[in-house]
């Protein structure tokens, strides 16, 4: 049962969309809404070995499998996680299970195809996160295009053909570099696509920095990074509640997995050598875009702008590795931040989402003193806000105070700089919150609020308890990914010149 | 000729058809104009049945006839069980079409299959005579094709713009093939390729016949800069016979391409590769940034046929056997890939009613789901999205470039991909984005519904699964080619 596993969580969720997609037309929509979330619930259950059965002694792959697929040309299906990916695939299977549901009711438009949509993108995800050849990668990497394309043309807001072509494109030009690098890779490595072998190749300084800017191109714009973050707000902004939850919780995280997975081991050198630049880049992300965050006047908005800084976290914590070759905090902290902010970045759309339901606007303007008429809401809204805060004892807390730790073992002014997010994050946050949720009711509107139903307070309670069970308790996860960053740090250091 | 060592075998499957054809001419004076789908069943029946005499005088090793004139390989042979499928998808997908248009006539069916008849002689052919008869006879049967609804004024218009440019590239070729003929005393394909890699031509008679013939293959693929027919021709023919130029005759070129510069010339790669790298180059650019501007359907269509022939051409210039079978994937998935967007266009239109513009496909999934799914698919697979088929034929060309040491050339295919994927998109953004204007119903005859969506899952169903056809085009391309 177990040696097919990572199968299992990338097909189960696709097969089980495309018989969403079977049910047809609107007149079935209750069906096709049950379907998707069995689908769901089997994905996130068949995901959950990964977690429960991964060893923690080593940090190679586990639950491996290889198969041949284009023989002629040396690609192979093969699959296998690390404590790195595994997380990933955990985080991505438990989203969509809410995406499902929080979809419910909300979404009476071609309901099966929003459910088939967001099944098939969960299994192309998983894919890429569990793909160990890269032409493999690529495939689910580029697939989940598609899903998401129409996610946010078919159900987003007024803007959405505009905003779902410039995620599009935007996203396909870094990728289809990656592809050139691909393929350089393969004439080098002896004609193999396995990123293992890879990793291994001695390659020249020269060399290392152009596929080092292929991938960044690439998983920079998926990050986002500044300044190619420009799609993310207008994606986010359009697409609806779990377009917004997935592209936040997950696709951002495949950017950063990217670094990690590609750019750090195949050009170690390169990394080192440019990591002032993308620390530099990060933190501009980090304060400029925390600032840029506290004008927004749409909420929507200003969450992705939070997402934008907070991955500004992530990228800092990766490329702390160059200034001390043990800093295995940093890198940790930075993958804590991803599920971290996988879970809270959720729930802050999903906050939203629920509001938007009801008022069908998502100007700070149009509210007011909400928590007066939604009290369970309004309760929930404030742990969200204060895990996106960075406060202690949430999720949002140990990745941020883990990163800083590590970077002020490099540089003391980036550590100054990094911990600015924990003002700007408190300030934009608090400020939107106490906006939209105290003070007097501000309209008719706002007065005629109901408060969570059942299928809303399922969603919120999960997440909750996922923000408060990481912020209590981190070590679970570190525990699992420690044998792979020690390996991934120890490898990087070592220079392939 | 001595009629007692003339094997016929190999060229069996061309003389069931040419007789199969004259039959048809016979019976179609005879039957009345209400039973005139006996024509379309009887044209499905001569597919099928060229399809079983290719399957029985299959050979897996090259085998001449007619004085080296003619040539049954494993190359010729797969293409033409293609040429066959395609062909009697085409017949299925425009029999209502036309029927709708009063073409429903025998004349439609009999050039059609002339018109295959002459892809296959140019598909087996060994020799610069029956190359140029076969494509002769292709274009003859073509330009009357399109002219055939001849109160159509942009149709008309379409057939003598073709006519006239196709005699002009036909003269270009005959007339580098003469060169070729004066600097190697030979019009035999082994043989040219024999005295020119001995040294013995003339290399500056060479060199200009060889400009004379690319310029006349490019205008055939529809390659910029001899591109300028594509776009008038598929907008102003019907569509049912745009679907039938966009689709056959791109296998039949390919194959052409090979014979001639392959296996003929292969001795000069030297020269052509740099001119067809200009002719990709620009195919892809302008095929792909032209396309972008049209409102137009059928000649957004046309646009993407040159930069697609534009990738064709980045995977064969490199002269290898990797390269000619990542063209040869190319061609096939290309085909694949024209059938079903025709195809859904054809099903979009109805009597009075033509599906024209980028427009007229606005709300389709509202309107109909599954045909919005299956262009959805042709459309991504065309832009090379995985996990469609057109991506991987996309990778194995640019693959086949960067392994030749082409980089740049790769880098830049690469970037038109991107371009490319402009226009594809707003066609999905038409369907799925926007709220249909037109509500009627589109009604599909079944047999036409079963192919179109084998047609377009087949490009999923290649994606996911590359690796038979891959092998299938190498080991054909390693066993038809001496070279290799």
């Amino acid at each position: 049962m177990l040696t097919n596993v990572l199968s299992l969580v990338i097909w189960v969720p696709i097969l089980f969309g495309l018989l969403v997609l079977a049910t047809g037309d609107d007149s079935r929509a209750g069906l096709a809404r049950w379907i998707a979330l069995v689908g769901a619930l089997a994905g996130f259950l068949l995901a959950l070995p990964l977690f429960t059965s991964f060893t923690e002694l080593h940090g190679g792959m586990q639950f491996e499998e290889m198969h041949p697929w284009i023989e002629s040309l040396n690609i192979n299906y093969h699959l296998g996680v690390d404590g790195i990916s595994m997380l990933f695939v955990l985080l991505n299977s438990f989203t969509t299970l809410l995406v499902v549901i929080a979809g419910w009711e909300v979404i009476q438009k071609r309901t099966a195809q929003y459910m088939a949509a967001f099944l098939i993108m969960s299994g192309l995800i998983n894919g890429a996160f569990a793909a160990l050849d890269a032409i493999l990668f690529y495939v689910f990497f580029e697939g989940m295009l598609i899903p998401m394309y129409l996610i946010i043309g078919v159900w987003g807001g007024p803007r959405r053909v505009y905003a779902s072509i410039k995620f599009f494109l935007y996203t396909l030009l870094g990728s289809l570099l990656m592809l050139v690098a691909f393929i350089y890779l393969y004439g080098k490595a002896g004609n193999t696509f396995e990123i293992a072998a890879f990793q291994d190749m001695k390659l020249t300084f020269g060399v290392q920095i152009l596929l080092f800017i292929a991938f960044f191109l690439s998983f920079a714009v998926k990050v986002p990074m500044w300044p190619v973050h420009t799609w993310l707000p207008d994606a986010h902004v359009e697409a609806p509640t779990g377009g917004s939850m997935v592209l936040a919780a997950i696709t951002l995280k495949i950017g950063a997995y990217g670094f990690l997975r590609f750019a750090l081991p195949i050009a170690p050198d390169a990394s080192r050598y440019l990591s002032g630049f993308m620390v530099t880049l990060s933190l501009i992300a980090v304060v400029y875009i925390g600032l840029v965050a506290l004008v927004q006047s749409d909420m929507k908005k200003l969450v992705a702008y939070s997402s934008i800084s907070h991955m500004g976290f992530v990228t800092l914590g990766i490329f702390m590795f160059a200034g001390n070759t043990q800093n295995v905090y940093a890198v940790e902290g930075a993958l804590i931040q991803m599920v971290s902010h996988g879970f809270v970045s959720a729930a802050m759309f999903m906050s939203i989402g629920v509001m938007y339901d009801r008022m069908h606007s998502r100007n700070i303007a149009d509210y007011g003193g909400v928590a007066n008429k939604m009290p369970i809401f309004a309760s929930f809204t404030m742990l969200f806000a204060m895990a996106n805060a960075g406060l202690p004892a949430t999720s949002g807390f140990v990745g941020e105070f883990m990163v800083v730790l590590g970077a002020v073992q490099v540089n003391f002014w980036y550590a100054a700089l990094a911990a600015t997010t924990l003002i700007f994050g408190a300030a934009y946050t608090l400020w939107m919150f106490k906006r939209v949720i105290f003070g007097e009711v501000a309209n008719d509107h706002v007065a005629a609020l109901k408060d969570v139903n059942k299928r809303e307070f399922l969603v919120l309670t999960l997440l909750a308890l996922t923000v408060l069970g990481m912020g209590l308790y981190p070590q679970a996860f570190i525990d699992k990914m420690h044998p792979a960053v020690n390996d991934l740090i120890a490898h990087v250091a070592q220079s392939k010149l | 000729m001595n009629w007692a060592t003339l094997n016929l075998t190999p060229a069996l499957p061309e003389l069931f058809l040419l007789a199969a054809v004259l039959v048809l001419l016979v019976v179609d004076m005879l039957i009345k104009d209400e039973r005139r789908c006996v024509m379309y069943g009887l044209s499905l029946l001569t597919l099928a049945g060229c399809a079983a005499v290719q399957y029985w005088a299959w050979t897996p090793v090259p085998v001449e006839t007619f004085h080296k004139m003619f040539v049954a390989d494993p190359l010729s042979g797969i293409i033409k069980f293609f040429l066959y499928g395609v062909t009697a998808a085409v017949l299925v997908y425009t029999r209502q079409y036309i029927a709708d248009r009063q073409m429903f006539k025998g004349e439609y069916f009999t050039l059609t299959l002339f018109a295959l008849f002459g892809m296959n002689v140019m598909v087996s052919a060994s020799h610069f005579m029956t190359l140029y008869i076969g494509l002769e006879l292709l274009s003859l049967a073509l330009y009357a094709l399109i002219a055939l609804r001849r109160d159509s004024v942009p149709a008309t218009e379409a057939a003598m713009k073709y006519f006239v440019l196709g005699a002009l590239a036909s003269g270009l070729l005959l007339y580098g093939m003469s060169m070729v003929y004066g600097a190697t005393g030979s019009l035999e394909i082994s043989t040219i390729a024999r005295v020119i890699a001995s040294g013995n031509g003339n290399t500056v008679l060479l060199v200009f016949g060889l400009v004379f013939l690319v310029a006349g293959l490019c205008f055939k693929l529809g390659a910029v800069p001899f591109h300028m027919w594509v776009p008038d021709v598929y907008q102003g023919a019907p569509t049912a016979v745009t679907l039938l130029i966009g689709s056959a005759p791109k296998l039949a070129a390919f194959v052409f391409l090979v014979r001639i510069l392959g296996q003929g010339m292969e001795a000069l790669l030297s020269q052509w590769q740099g001119m067809l790298m200009i002719v990709a180059v620009l195919s892809m650019a302008l095929g792909n940034i032209t396309a972008i501007a049209q409102t137009n359907i059928k000649r957004m269509l046309a646009y993407s046929t040159i930069s697609h022939m534009g990738f064709l051409l980045v995977g064969f210039l490199t002269g290898n056997a990797d390269g000619f079978s990542s063209a040869m994937y190319y061609a096939i998935v290309y085909v694949l890939m024209s059938m079903a967007a025709f195809g859904v266009i054809l099903a979009l239109s109805r009597a009075g009613f033509e599906c024209e513009k980028i427009a007229d496909l606005k709300g389709l999934n509202q309107r109909n789901s599954w045909y919005a799914l299956l262009m959805l698919l042709t459309m991504f697979s065309m832009a090379g999205i995985p996990p469609l088929a057109g991506f991987y034929a996309k990778f194995a060309v640019i693959r086949a470039a960067a392994n030749a040491g082409l980089v740049p050339l790769a880098v830049f295919a690469v970037l038109m991909s991107l371009i490319g994927a402009f226009y594809y998109l707003r066609v999905v953004k038409a369907m799925y984005f926007d709220a249909a204007e037109d509500d009627s119903a589109i009604e599909v005859r079944a047999d036409m519904r079963v192919v179109l969506s084998l047609n377009a899952l087949a490009l999923l169903g290649l994606g996911v699964l590359p690796q038979q056809l891959v092998a299938l085009c190498m080991s054909a391309v390693k066993q038809s080619l001496t070279m290799f």
